[in-house]
Order: structure tokens, then C-alpha cells, then sequence
């Protein structure tokens, strides 16, 4: 547990170098970007946006961290999202303008199932094939891309937005719309999945039998195998399952935050949750935590770059660097303790 | 003979929590065969590596030839005339002969004069090999060639040889002992280490014997009993098992035309293998390695399936189901490698009892762990074979590999296993650990399970074995009854002497 | 629609200098992969060297400053990769992971100040194609001097591994680190300079397309080059040669999706900009059967016990 407090105090003693390179006052930027957003004055906007930035970041985390476990590598979330977000929005505008109970569960499911299918593409080309299962889920982000701009160009265009890109606003259409389950609070239905997928995996990995064989398979395959595990069905559940909770965020942000799909809907969640996975140690309770942190930088870099100036990208390279950070202290530290704890050949 | 190649004077090499080696001193003759004997863990293989230039010591001084000898490296130590052929061979199985043996000079020729140099060089001294060949697709005796070759090209002045019979058929061990019988004659000394005390009787003209890392004495090894030198060797006397027999009852495991393709690219296919075990029975099943054992072992583990009539459980075709299945129906697989495959080895022993005994202990129920359980298994095993940890909570990679040893085997034991099959059962384990292992073994039998013991220790085999059988290039050899059978015997079952020749002296 | 006006020696040089910035980074990214190391950055390396050869050729005014910084900038950011999966022994898909959304990251920030902006001209000589004629000005093919020197280094590259006594080194560490550790070769120090190559070569990936294929800046670029690169290494079966045949292949898929897009073929823009991704992925799986070429240690930590 230490070390990604320490990656996180690292990491803030080299961004506060990096702003003061970047002419910000250092100190005041720290303050704006970790403090403000919870303590400041007009925090009570800014709280609410803390669940709504760290829902997906969480949820989709969770997916990954089930493959990383299991040396899986799904680095495709980001374009399992966008899948997601489609099919959910694709299910709601094909019901538009009904109003029913059932559009939205429905939806979840079709978000869920888009994203479980994109996910299948690498998983089955691995099982059948062993081809490797990193680039081809990150080729298919580009193609999910093209398929994102494509579709707010055409088919999901919304016929009466006067020729501009983007879908209908989901947000103005009840049965659809994933509102607030209380009022002011940010908390929307994506929250309340993410807390669910967290118990869940809390759950599948300290005591269920399939949790044990993703932690086997990660530790030693080969083992693994001898133990009867069967490493096809581990890559198809670990990739679906990642798949279907990044689907199931990018639904419930295209019908909630966001409102619509258009060509830029995408803003490297699916990425970010990389980072949130690692720093929360591929642990479901570490995970919460960790995307509530990169939430909490989000949310300060944007009020950094409105009240300082603070160009975006320096949030991106404080992410990357927390990153970095946490894989050498983490590594350093356990490598220090294998040496001490080993004995001679 | 005549002066001393290398003297050793109080070398000392500490590590976290052990010292490898105590003040080690000793002197190496010029054109001496030296023995360094020892028990798995003595300390051997530090002081070679020290000697090689892989380890620096802590304290203590090297002399050869009278001048200080301090190699910071292998570099150092090549050009100073000090070769050595390991143990786990230093091959790269995917470059050739020639490319392998550049590696290991400092100035190689080049590519083409090297090729004819091999040729001519191997030839000389009995080990013929084609400059050409890949690694990989050598057998473990001709890998072992490529080495001594490697170290003759470079005309040393003292051979180091690390278990070099380990890998051998008997009538290949004769042929390597003509060879380096040439190499003594023409000068070199040779520093050979072994724990199998008739090869050492036979071959070296003095010894040097480690325990727990303090040289406990020297000998002749000519003018000394075997029991002797295995007395210094382990400082006590050596439990021997004893065998019970009952009579051999049904037929219990019915293997029949089992062939399998390699399974990577440098692996053994196995070639129509087929043979029964009996309840009450062990049957020993030697063969260099890498001639197919762990592939027979993921065979009959279920890690590789094939036709369902291959393997038959007690009548009942078993060869398409998966491990955890064939457990359940009571076949059961120790398999060599422990970390990494009989056990996980940053995971603790209590996951690790989990890892094969989930089904047969109900250790599982509705896909629910029951960690408490596993505990109380984990204990069990800790306790009935004697595992030296501080608890079940302890990682696997933390066990000595004798401890870890006896706790894999036991954790297949305890289960009540109808068949047990074990390969390499006491590699790497020191003495007393190896006979608990065995005896564990010949009780599970004369309670009536079918024993498969899997073994490149032909000792080991011959003493627990009832049939014995050898396998060859992924193929096994007709099952012979083990009591009577020669060395001889053995050795021609396990292949021979491949396309070996004896040195030109 | 009108494809006759594809000019095929003007296709065949679109598609030379299409592939350069993909060649530069496979064979870098090759020699990492032979000395045993799997570096996921190589997208991370090329924005940032596209960035450094960019902004320092821009202040300079020298496009040859440029290159020599994007090269730099590259092997600057593989040397955190090298200190984090070398040194701290840190697993190297999560480091390549970490280096790449850092490098995109990294390159935004340096290139705040950049956007809109033309570099200086870097030296081509034209190919004339076509003589002007009354109608139209004279067809002139712009080819330049490291669409060669991309064919040169893979040349050299091949030379290096097939003959070089180093070239067997580096191909023995990434075979096995453990025999060549035992042979007392610096498993550590080898990899460490395969992998500052293998980011030099990306950073000099990422400026040939900031600074001569493009050339502008703009965030984002290199738009998944890089790891178009690493499944080419793949594709190539670890053979210089076939990645120099897979990136003429690649290069020759986009030129073909870009012309029919100017063209104006009957395919949405969208599905024709899939298609280097969606080949790449086919390649994947058509070559995924065979990997004889794979160094035998990819990605496996060393520990140097003993």
C-alpha cells in the first residue's frame, strides 16, 4: 500500500517542477489541482464531477485489472467503450421517441453486449490464432474511431440537428436519459455500476474459484495449466468481461455526462484506466481509490487550466509520470526485499 | 605432475542468511582429475562460479601458477586458461554449433575456419559434431559436446566440469571419462564435481569434500570406500528405504499407443508409447533427459490430451479430459520442474494446496473457496512430511527446494492418489529429504496405488523401481522386470552410446 | 470518379515515403525485440521524437538539427524505459504502456506553442514525371534523402545481426540471458543500447513525419504508427528484409485508402482510413502461426542471480 502513496508524493514533487518550468507557480498549482476541487469554496460543484470522471475510470479499470492479473493484456478498453457507447445510444435512438421503463436496462445491456463483442475480436483471434491479443485490441481503438465518426456523420446523425455532427441529445429524451438517481450528487446509474463491479471482482478474486486461476495464471501459467486451468476460457472471460464493463461506461456517459454521441466523444478514459489499474495495484478497493485520485487530477487540471493557465497537456504528462513513478518505486521496493530474502543457489 | 595449477586459500562467499562457502582452501595439481563432492546446497556451485569469475568471493585468495588470480569475470578467467562446461548447459538452442562455441571465445576465427576447426577438434578427441546443426534440436549429449568442445578450442589449462554425467547413458559416461583420461595425459587439470561416488572412485586422482559450504576433508578417492567418502559427504548415516511388497492387483492405468507431436519447437514427440501399471506396483522409468519425460508427464497429467482410448483409467478412456478431471478419478502428477509448475511460487502454500487438491479435498464448493480448509490441508502436508517452513501462509519460492520437494510430493500423497505419477521425484534434494521422498513413494504402492516414478537417477530407479522401462527419443522401451538388470543393460535400454567414439589417444 | 489520374511512379514514390517513418521504427524497435526486450513505447518515442525534430528544427532553422534532436529525444525517453525494466526490473508491457501515454503527453506540452506553424524545407529532389504541357504543370515525384537512408539502416541492420560478432551477442542475449549471462556477457548493458537504438530510430520515425511527410505539427500525429511498427516486427518474423517488404506493404495500403478518399470512391472516408488498421490486424493473424524468428527470452525479466 505504500508505495503508490509514495508514487503519488513523487509524483507531485516532480509535476510542481515540471509547472514551475512551465511558469506556474508550483506550490498554489498543487493546491489548485489536488485541494480546490474538494475543499475550495465552490467544491460543491466540483465534488459531484468527482463521481462522474471516476464512474467509467473505475468501472472500466476493474475490467482490466481481471486480464492484467492473468497476464491478459486488453489495452483496447478505450475502443470498447466507444462500441459500448454506440450500441447503447443505437438502442435508445431505434426506440426514440417511446417512452418506456425498460429502454434503459435495455440499453445497459446493449452497451454492455457492444462492448463485450468488440472485446471478443482479440480474445477469439488470440484463442484461435494466438495472435497477439495487445495490438489487435489497440488497432481496433482506430477502427472503433473511424466507426465513432462515421456514425455521428451518418446513421446516428440526428435528423432534426440542422446538419451539424452528432446524435440526438439523450439527455432531453426521459426514457433514455441516465439522470441523476439523486439530485445534485453526480451519483448517476454508472456510479452505482461501478460499485457493484467493484464488490464483484473483490469478490471473484479472494473467493471464488475462478478468481484463484486468473491470480494462478498470472503468477505462473504453466502451473496453471498443470492445475487444470484452461487458459482459452481465462482469455475469453477476462476480455469479455473487460469488454462489457468498458461497453456498459461508454453507454452510461454517451446517455448520461456527455448526452450524444459525436466524433469527439472519446476522451482517453479507456486509456487513463490503464493508469488507474496499476495504481491500484490490480486490487478492486485499491482500483476505487486510484480513479477517485485520477478523477480528483482531472477535475484540478481543469480548474488549473482556467484559473492558472495550465495547458491540458501537462495534466496528461502528470499522469503518465504518476505512472511512471509507480512501477519503478514499486519495483525497487520488491526487488530490494527478494534480494534480502534470498538465500544461495 | 609436477606443481600446483591453483591454489585456494580461505575463500569465503556470504548471502543474506547463508554462507555458501566457509573458508574454502584446497590445491588443484597440474594434470590432476579433482574431485569437489558435496550434497545438493554444500556450496559446490558457488565455488566454481567464484573460480569462473560469475561470483566474487568475500574474503580469501586464489593463486595459479604462483601469480594472484582475481577474474572479475568469465572474460577474465578464459584468459587465463580456465574453462568451464556447466551444469545447465549455457546453449542457445536457436543458433548453431559453430555460432555457440564463437560465443564462448574471446578471439573466434572466423565463421568457416571455426566450422573445420570443430570438425577436426571433435573428431580428435571423440565427440564428433557437425559445426552446422542448431542446438535446439541436439540431443542432451551431444549439447554437452558443443560445451567440452567450446573449452577445448581454447586450450585450457584447467576444465571445470559441473555434474557432467547428469545428462549421460553409461556407455557415454565411459566415452567422456576416455576423453578427459586424453585431456589429464596431455597436461590439463580438470576440477570435477559430482555427488555419485563410483564415477569419482573411478575417474579423479584426489577429492575435496563440502558440507554446508566448509570443505570437511580430502581424500584419495582410489584408497577410499564409497561409504567413507558419502559419510563425509553428509555427516551421518543415510536412512535407506525399505520396501514392502504386497502383490501387484489389477491393472490400474493402460497406456496404449500414446503418441503426441512435439509441443514447441525444440520439445520430444512422443512415438507410440505404451504400457499397464498394476496396483501395488512402481514402475521406474529412466532415459537422458529431454527424451521425452515431461512430455509423457503432461500426457497422463492431462496438460496435453489425445485420442480418448490412449490413456485408460481402470478400463475407463481418460485421454481427452483435462487434469482436473483425471483427479478426480484418482490420477495424480508430481510434476519435475516445482517453481513455476508444480507449484506457484510467490503464491503461499496454503494456495499452493489448493492448486491440485481443490477437487479431491473439497477444498471448493458452488465455485466458492473454502480457505479454511485449504489451510488445514496446506498444515497437514507441512506436518506429515516433515516440510521445514514457518507456516502455510509462507510463499512457496521461500521453501529450500528439498522442503518445497517434499511438500509437492506430499500434497499428490495425501490425496489418496489410485495412480501417482512423479518425474524427477528427488532432483536437487538433499539426501535425507530424497529417502523420506522415496520411502513415501514404495509406502503409496504397498498400500496398493500404481507408482510412476520418472527418473534420470538410475540409482534411485534401481532401488524402488519393480519394472523399469527407458525412454528414447519420446519412445519407451519394453517394460523389464528391475531386479537383475545390469548397468549394461540399462545403458543400452536408454540408447546406448550414440554415434559417439572413443577418443584418439 | 476518376482513377486514372493515380499516377503509378507517383504511387510508387507516395508509397516509398510512406512507409519510411514505419521502417525507421520497426527496425529499431526489431533490434529491441532481438536482444529480448518488448518495448511498447515505440508509439510514445515517435511523437516525442516528431515533437523535438519539429520544435528544434523550427528554432534553429536547421531541419538536420531537427532529425539529430528527434533521435535524441527518442533514445531520452527509451532511456526511462531501459532504467525502469533494466534497473528496476519493472514489467515491460506496463513500462512500454507507461512510455507511450507519457510520450503523448510529454509531446503535447512541448508542442503548445507549435501548432500552425511550417518547419524549414527539408532538401528533396523531384522526379519529373511529366514534362509540363500547355494544360497542366510538369508531374514531379518528391522523394528525399531518408526514404535511403530508412533502406540503408535496414541493410545495415540485417549486416549487423547476420555477420557482426556484436550482432551474435545481441542475438544470444535475446535467445537466452541466462547462457549468456553464464558466458559473462553484460545482459544488462547490451539490452540497455539495443533498446536507446530502438528509440532513436523511433524518434527519427516520428520527425520524418512531422518534418517531411506532413509537415506540421499537430497533437497526436503519429496516429498509431507506432504500434503499426511493433505488429510489422511481428509480420517480419524478426527479418530485417520482410520488414522492409511489410512496410512497403503498409505504406502502399494507406497511399491506396488516401487516393481512392481524393479520388472520391463510393466509400465513406471513414471505413477507407480503417483499412492500415484493420490489414495490420489480418497480418497479425496470418503470421501469428509462424514465429520462428521470435528470440526465445521476449519480455522475460533478468534477474542476474548468482
Amino acid at each position: 500500500m505504500a508505495t503508490p502513496v509514495l508514487a503519488v508524493l513523487v509524483t507531485m514533487v516532480a509535476g510542481g517542477i515540471l509547472f514551475a518550468f512551465l511558469g506556474k507557480p508550483p506550490i498554489e498549482a498543487i493546491r489548485v489541482i489536488f485541494w480546490d476541487p474538494l475543499f475550495s469554496e465552490f467544491a460543491f460543484y466540483y465534488r459531484p464531477q468527482l463521481l462522474v470522471k471516476g464512474a467509467p475510470l473505475v468501472l472500466i479499470a476493474i475490467g482490466l485489472s481481471l486480464g492484467f492479473r492473468a497476464g491478459i493484456w486488453n489495452i483496447g478498453a478505450e475502443g470498447q467503450y466507444i462500441i459500448g457507447a454506440l450500441s447503447g445510444a443505437g438502442v435508445a435512438l431505434a426506440f426514440y421517441p417511446l417512452d418506456a421503463w425498460w429502454i434503459f436496462p435495455l440499453m445497459v445491456l446493449g452497451g454492455a453486449l457492444g462492448g463485450f463483442l468488440w472485446a471478443m475480436i482479440p480474445a477469439l483471434l488470440k484463442v484461435k490464432f494466438g495472435t497477439n491479443e495487445i495490438l489487435v485490441s489497440l488497432m481496433l481503438v482506430y477502427v472503433a474511431e473511424k466507426i465513432l465518426a462515421s456514425m455521428s456523420l451518418g446513421l446516428l446523425k440526428n435528423p432534426e440537428g440542422y446538419g451539424f455532427p452528432g446524435s440526438r441529445n439523450l439527455q432531453q429524451y426521459p426514457s433514455a436519459h441516465n439522470a441523476e438517481i439523486f439530485t445534485g450528487s453526480g451519483m448517476h446509474w454508472g456510479v452505482a455500476a461501478a460499485l457493484i463491479a467493484v464488490i464483484f471482482a473483490y469478490i471473484l478474486l479472494n473467493r471464488h474459484m475462478l478468481g484463484f486461476q486468473i491470480r494462478l495464471t498470472g503468477e505462473a501459467p504453466r502451473a496453471a495449466r498443470f492445475a487444470g486451468v484452461s487458459p482459452a476460457r481465462l482469455v475469453l472471460f477476462c476480455l469479455g468481461t473487460a469488454g462489457a464493463l468498458a461497453g456498459m461506461a461508454g453507454m452510461f456517459e454517451v446517455s448520461g455526462p456527455s448526452g450524444q454521441v459525436s466524433i469527439d466523444f472519446n476522451v482517453g478514459y479507456g486509456f487513463t484506466a490503464i493508469i488507474v489499474a496499476f495504481l491500484g495495484r490490480l486490487h478492486p478497493i485499491g482500483i476505487l481509490l486510484a480513479g477517485a485520485l485520477m478523477a480528483l487530477t482531472y477535475i484540478g487540471g481543469e480548474i488549473a487550466q482556467s484559473k492558472l493557465g495550465m495547458p491540458s497537456a501537462a495534466i496528461q504528462v502528470f499522469q503518465g509520470m504518476l505512472l511512471f513513478f509507480l512501477l519503478a518505486l514499486d519495483m525497487l521496493t520488491h526487488f530490494r526485499l527478494r534480494l534480502a530474502a534470498k538465500g544461495v543457489a | 605432475m609436477t606443481g600446483t595449477l591453483l591454489k585456494i586459500e580461505g575463500l569465503t562467499k556470504a548471502y543474506p542468511g547463508v554462507v555458501a562457502n566457509d573458508t574454502v582452501s584446497f590445491a588443484i595439481a597440474e594434470g590432476e582429475v579433482h574431485a569437489l563432492l558435496g550434497e545438493n546446497g554444500a556450496g559446490k556451485s558457488t565455488l566454481v562460479k567464484m573460480i569462473y569469475g560469475l561470483v566474487k568471493p568475500d574474503s580469501g585468495t586464489m593463486t595459479l601458477r604462483g601469480a594472484p588470480y582475481t577474474p572479475s569475470e568469465p572474460r577474465a578467467a578464459r584468459a587465463a586458461g580456465v574453462a568451464m562446461v556447466f551444469q545447465h548447459f549455457s546453449l542457445f538452442e536457436a543458433l548453431n554449433v559453430a555460432e555457440n562455441i564463437a560465443l564462448g571465445m574471446e578471439n573466434p576465427p572466423k565463421m568457416r575456419d571455426l566450422a573445420a576447426r570443430i570438425t577436426a577438434v571433435s573428431h580428435d578427441y571423440g565427440l564428433p559434431l557437425d559445426p552446422h546443426r542448431l542446438v535446439g534440436d541436439l540431443s542432451a549429449g551431444e549439447r554437452q559436446r558443443v560445451e567440452i568442445i567450446r573449452c577445448l578450442l581454447q586450450s585450457p589449462r584447467l576444465l571445470i566440469m559441473d555434474e557432467p554425467t547428469s545428462v549421460l547413458t553409461p556407455q557415454e559416461v565411459d566415452i567422456l571419462f576416455q576423453t578427459l583420461n586424453k585431456l589429464r595425459a596431455e597436461g590439463v587439470s580438470i576440477l570435477y564435481i559430482s555427488h555419485k561416488l563410483e564415477e569419482i572412485r573411478t575417474l579423479c586422482d584426489s577429492a575435496t569434500i563440502l558440507r554446508l559450504g566448509k570443505n570437511v576433508g580430502t581424500c584419495v578417492p582410489r584408497e577410499t570406500s564409497a561409504r567413507d567418502m558419502a559419510e563425509m559427504m553428509v555427516g551421518s548415516a543415510l536412512h535407506v528405504p525399505e520396501r514392502a511388497h504386497g502383490d501387484t492387483g489389477e491393472v490400474l492405468l493402460e497406456v496404449s499407443g500414446l503418441t503426441n507431436a512435439a509441443p514447441s519447437e525444440f520439445g520430444t514427440a512422443l512415438k507410440d508409447i505404451s504400457f499397464t501399471v498394476r496396483a501395488g506396483e512402481v514402475l521406474g522409468i529412466g532415459g537422458v533427459a529431454g527424451n521425452g519425460q515431461d512430455e509423457l508427464l503432461a500426457a497422463l497429467s492431462g496438460e496435453t490430451r489425445g485420442a480418448a482410448e490412449t490413456v485408460k483409467l481402470k478400463g475407463e478412456a481418460v485421454g481427452r479430459l483435462g487434469p482436473d478431471a483425471r483427479r478426480i478419478k484418482g490420477l495424480l502428477c508430481a510434476p519435475e520442474e516445482r517453481l513455476g509448475h508444480a507449484a506457484a511460487p510467490d503464491m503461499s502454500l496454503t494456495e499452493n494446496a489448493l492448486l491440485t487438491g481443490a477437487r479431491r479435498e473439497g477444498l471448493v464448493s458452488g465455485g466458492f473457496l473454502k480457505w479454511g480448509a485449504a489451510r488445514r490441508f496446506a498444515e497437514k502436508v507441512i506436518e506429515a512430511f516433515d516440510v521445514r517452513t514457518p507456516g502455510p501462509d509462507n510463499a512457496a519460492r521461500s521453501l529450500s527446494g528439498g522442503n518445497l520437494q517434499k511438500f509437492v510430493i506430499g500434497r499428490e500423497v495425501l490425496q489418496r492418489p489410485e495412480i501417482l505419477v512423479v518425474n524427477q521425484p528427488t532432483w536437487g534434494v538433499d539426501a535425507s529429504a530424497a529417502a523420506a521422498i522415496r520411502q513415501a513413494l514404495l509406502d503409496l504402492a504397498a498400500k496398493g496405488a500404481a507408482v510412476i516414478c520418472i527418473s534420470q537417477d538410475l540409482d534411485e530407479l534401481m532401488e524402488i523401481s519393480d519394472r523399469f522401462g527407458a525412454l528414447n527419443e519420446g519412445r519407451l522401451t519394453p517394460l523389464r522386470p528391475a531386479q537383475g538388470l545390469t548397468v549394461e543393460d540399462i545403458g543400452l535400454m536408454m540408447g546406448g552410446a550414440q554415434d559417439m567414439e572413443v577418443a584418439h589417444v | 470518379m476518376d482513377l486514372s489520374a493515380i499516377n503509378p511512379f507517383l504511387l510508387l514514390c507516395a508509397i516509398l515515403v510512406s512507409a519510411t517513418p514505419l521502417l525507421f521504427a520497426a527496425v529499431g524497435e526489431l533490434v529491441v525485440e532481438k536482444s529480448g526486450v518488448l518495448n511498447l513505447g515505440v508509439e510514445g518515442m515517435m511523437i516525442t521524437g516528431a515533437i523535438c525534430g519539429f520544435a528544434i528544427s523550427v528554432n534553429t532553422g536547421s531541419p538536420w538539427m531537427g532529425l539529430l534532436a528527434a533521435a535524441g529525444g527518442g533514445a531520452v525517453l527509451s532511456l526511462l524505459f531501459a532504467l525502469l525494466t533494466q534497473v528496476a526490473m519493472a514489467n515491460q508491457v506496463a513500462s512500454g504502456l507507461s512510455l507511450t501515454l507519457f510520450g503523448l503527453g510529454l509531446s503535447a506540452l512541448i508542442g503548445q506553442g507549435y501548432q500552425g506553424i511550417k518547419p524549414p524545407e527539408f532538401p528533396t529532389f523531384g522526379v519529373v514525371v511529366a514534362e509540363a504541357t500547355a494544360e497542366r504543370a510538369a508531374l514531379v515525384a518528391r522523394l528525399d534523402i531518408l526514404v535511403f537512408a530508412a533502406i540503408a539502416l535496414t541493410a545495415a541492420v540485417w549486416a549487423f545481426l547476420k555477420y557482426s560478432r556484436a550482432g551474435l551477442i545481441l542475438r544470444a542475449v535475446g535467445e537466452s540471458h541466462d547462457a549468456a549471462h553464464a558466458l559473462g556477457y553484460k545482459v544488462v548493458r547490451i539490452r540497455v543500447l539495443a533498446i536507446l537504438f530502438g528509440g532513436a530510430c523511433a524518434g527519427l520515425g516520428g520527425a520524418y513525419i512531422s518534418l517531411i511527410r506532413v509537415p506540421q505539427w499537430t497533437e497526436g500525429m503519429t496516429a498509431g504508427i507506432g504500434w503499426i511498427a511493433l505488429a510489422l516486427v511481428v509480420f517480419a518474423n524478426w527479418k530485417p528484409w520482410r520488414a522492409l517488404l511489410g512496410a512497403w506493404l503498409f505504406g502502399g495500403v494507406n497511399v491506396l485508402q488516401l487516393n481512392l478518399q481524393a479520388a472520391g470512391v463510393d466509400i465513406p472516408a471513414e471505413y477507407l482510413g480503417m483499412a492500415p488498421y484493420v490489414i495490420t490486424i489480418i497480418a497479425l493473424v496470418i503470421m501469428s502461426s509462424d514465429r520462428s524468428g521470435a528470440p526465445a527470452s521476449i519480455g522475460r525479466p533478468f534477474h542476474a542471480s548468482s
